[in-house]
């Protein structure tokens, strides 16, 4: 975000953008009581917010992706830098069925590597996190009999340990041996890192193959054609789309009152345009829009 | 003898009279604004009390059903009193633990400054003490959770071979050294400074008349300390201790970063996931709650107010019970 409003700025000489970064729920929060011009979340909003944005708005909301960031499985092993797991594998050892490193699951998995007889530590966040959604989300749908909790934004069981954010979660995995967590891409740094089965083969994490995995889901079509929210198809089975990413949004309002609206519609065209995606790309190491994914929505900002 | 004029006189009164008043308009004035100061404080926590009730009510009155619907992190059946429980244990047991480990070293560094170092070292350690008393809790949590944690869970893992028995020790460690231990070493670091500060300058006060007449009567040091110092000091030495548990109690920053938060009363304190202190919780949860997650954070903040004010005010009894025995007076 920061990148965004410096890029927009130095473009735009004479306009400020203001952005308070209070989270996504506070951010939602305040977009809904008309505080704020626009908001920046991880998760669309919900059909009980789309009513109330209505009526902030007078109109359908503008709400469309805007940074994909990938996330990766991290681990801390000797002599070990990359791993692959099937998703049931990777749910189980976050449910504290597999516990150990040699356990034949992940031994099946990783055909030739010699795996240690030790235990595994899992952690994850222990503050409300997008990051937490999107992945308990990805193993609900990847691996619905083996992970039984559904998507929730909070951690809710009482096995492995919590770490608070994302800085936390991987300076906890680097300190203990045999530790496992789960991180935004861009902070993974030299830990290993899992690649993920997807259909027949194992995906590494990429920018590329992150931003494939919006191209290859559907538009939730449930929803108002200026409301493009992404059905993040978890299961695909496309070999070069990984499909364990955080989509974030940005929720505006087709019209303002004042003279605030061509203000807000230049800012949120900059930030899905290949400039704007590129920038963020550089600052934060997220996946840039594909060309598909940026076309539908200059309109939809108009 | 000197003869005055009369009238130098009569300008004499005048002047002193008219100095008088202005002194009497300073003093009332300054009478005022230290009256204004400590109604402020007054007021100030008046407006914490009732901020705390107002926005924590919703919470209060809401029915359980009401919270665990409303609230992701809020578990069904979970009653707000269910919720904060393992709160206050956690944030009473990391303070209790922090005030353990800190007390008997601070006593002892303030006995070493005050009575046992030479002048010089004294002088420079006693300005070292105060140092480390302003360095900012967030660099103590960057340094426990970076440096110091990692380096504990050896000794942690020794701990529970050797008194794997007894329920502290029990279960077993957590590899990461993320656990409620590791956070009472943290903050007993935190609160060293401030209790070894107050204890220094109450051990200082001891009347050297006491310390010359146990000396004089064949003690030794060590004893002259016990019948002498000790005695004096002590209500001194349980105000600071109950300074620095305030300290802890409300410690967020190095809490947060260090421990692996869970909701237990369990006594096991070398595991992870088993502890979480209220502050703590509130900043962790805070950042992205609805407005009836906020509601109960700050419930759980009236909890801690609650708390804090009663180790306050047993703090000021004892000390008082304490004044008629302390052989000062």
């Amino acid at each position: 975000m920061a990148a965004w409003r410096a890029g927009f700025q130095s473009l735009n000489s004479g306009a400020t953008v203001n952005y308070d970064p209070v989270g996504s729920g506070g951010g939602r929060t305040q977009f809904l009581a008309g505080g704020v011009a626009f908001a920046g979340t991880d998760s669309a909003l919900s059909a009980d917010e789309l009513t109330k944005a209505k009526t902030v708005c007078g109109a359908d909301p503008v709400e469309f992706p805007v940074y994909i960031s990938p996330i990766v499985v991290i681990f801390n092993l000797p002599g070990i830098t990359k791993l692959q797991m099937a998703p049931a594998t990777i749910a189980g050892i976050f449910d504290d069925k597999i516990t150990k490193w040699n356990d034949p699951a992940i031994a099946a998995d990783n055909p030739g590597v010699t795996l240690p007889d030790l235990a595994i530590t899992t952690v994850h966040r222990s503050d409300d996190s997008g990051t937490t959604k999107n992945f308990t989300d990805y193993l609900a749908k990847a691996a619905p009999s083996a992970w039984t909790v559904g998507a929730v934004s909070t951690w809710a069981q009482k096995t492995g340990e919590g770490a608070q954010g994302t800085t936390g979660v991987v300076s906890t995995v680097q300190s203990g041996s045999g530790a496992i967590g789960y991180a935004d891409a861009s902070k993974a740094g030299s830990l290993g890192t899992v690649a993920i089965k997807v259909g027949s083969a194992y995906v590494p994490f990429s920018s590329d193959a992150a931003a494939k995995v919006a191209d290859v889901s559907p538009r939730d079509t449930a929803r108002a054609s200026s409301d493009i929210v992404i059905k993040l198809d978890r299961t695909t089975t496309d070999v070069t789309a990984y499909p364990l990413v955080l989509v974030s949004y940005l929720v505006a309002c087709p019209k303002y009152t004042d003279a605030q609206t061509a203000l807000v519609h230049g800012f949120l065209k900059y930030v899905v345009s290949e400039a704007g995606q590129n920038a963020a790309a550089s600052a934060a190491g997220s996946a840039p829009l594909s060309a598909t994914l940026r076309g539908p929505q200059g309109s939809g900002t108009r | 003898m000197t003869s005055v004029e009369p009238s130098v006189l009569a300008d004499d009164v005048t002047a002193s009279r008219r100095t008088r008043s202005a002194g009497q308009l300073a003093g009332r004035a300054f009478a005022g604004l230290t009256t204004g100061a400590g109604a402020l404080i007054l007021a100030v926590l008046a407006a914490v009390a009732l901020f705390l009730v107002v926005r924590g009510l919703p919470a209060l009155t809401s029915s359980s059903a009401d919270l665990s619907a409303r609230i992701e992190w809020f578990k069904k059946g979970q009653t707000l009193l269910g919720y904060t429980g393992p709160l206050i244990f956690g944030t009473l047991l990391a303070g209790a633990l922090a005030l353990l480990i800190a007390t008997p070293v601070a006593v002892g560094i303030a006995l070493f400054i005050s009575h046992y170092a030479p002048r010089r070292l004294a002088q420079g350690l006693g300005y070292v003490v105060d140092l480390l008393a302003a360095i900012p809790s967030v660099v103590f949590g960057l340094w426990g959770v970076l440096w110091l944690v990692p380096k504990l869970v050896p000794g942690f893992s020794w701990l529970h071979e050797a008194l794997g028995g007894v329920p502290l020790f029990a279960g077993t460690p957590s590899p990461t050294g993320r656990t409620i231990l590791a956070v009472g070493l943290v903050l007993a670091a935190m609160i060293l400074p401030i209790i070894t500060a107050v204890s220094r300058e109450v051990f200082l006060q001891t009347p050297r008349l006491h310390e010359e007449a146990a000396l004089a009567m064949g003690a030794t040091r060590w004893e002259m300390i016990r019948m002498a110092v000790f005695p004096f000091g002590r209500s001194g030495v349980i105000s600071a201790a109950m300074l620095g548990l305030g300290r802890a109690l409300g410690e967020t920053m190095a809490v947060l970063m260090i421990l692996s938060p869970g909701f237990s009363y369990s006594l096991a304190l070398l595991q992870a996931s088993k502890h979480q202190t209220i502050a703590a919780n509130i900043a962790a949860q805070f950042p992205d709650a609805n407005p009836s997650g906020v509601s109960v954070l700050i419930a759980t903040g009236l909890a801690l107010f609650v708390i804090t004010m009663a180790v306050n005010v047993t703090a000021r009894w004892i000390v008082s019970r304490r004044k008629e025995f302390s052989g000062a007076n």
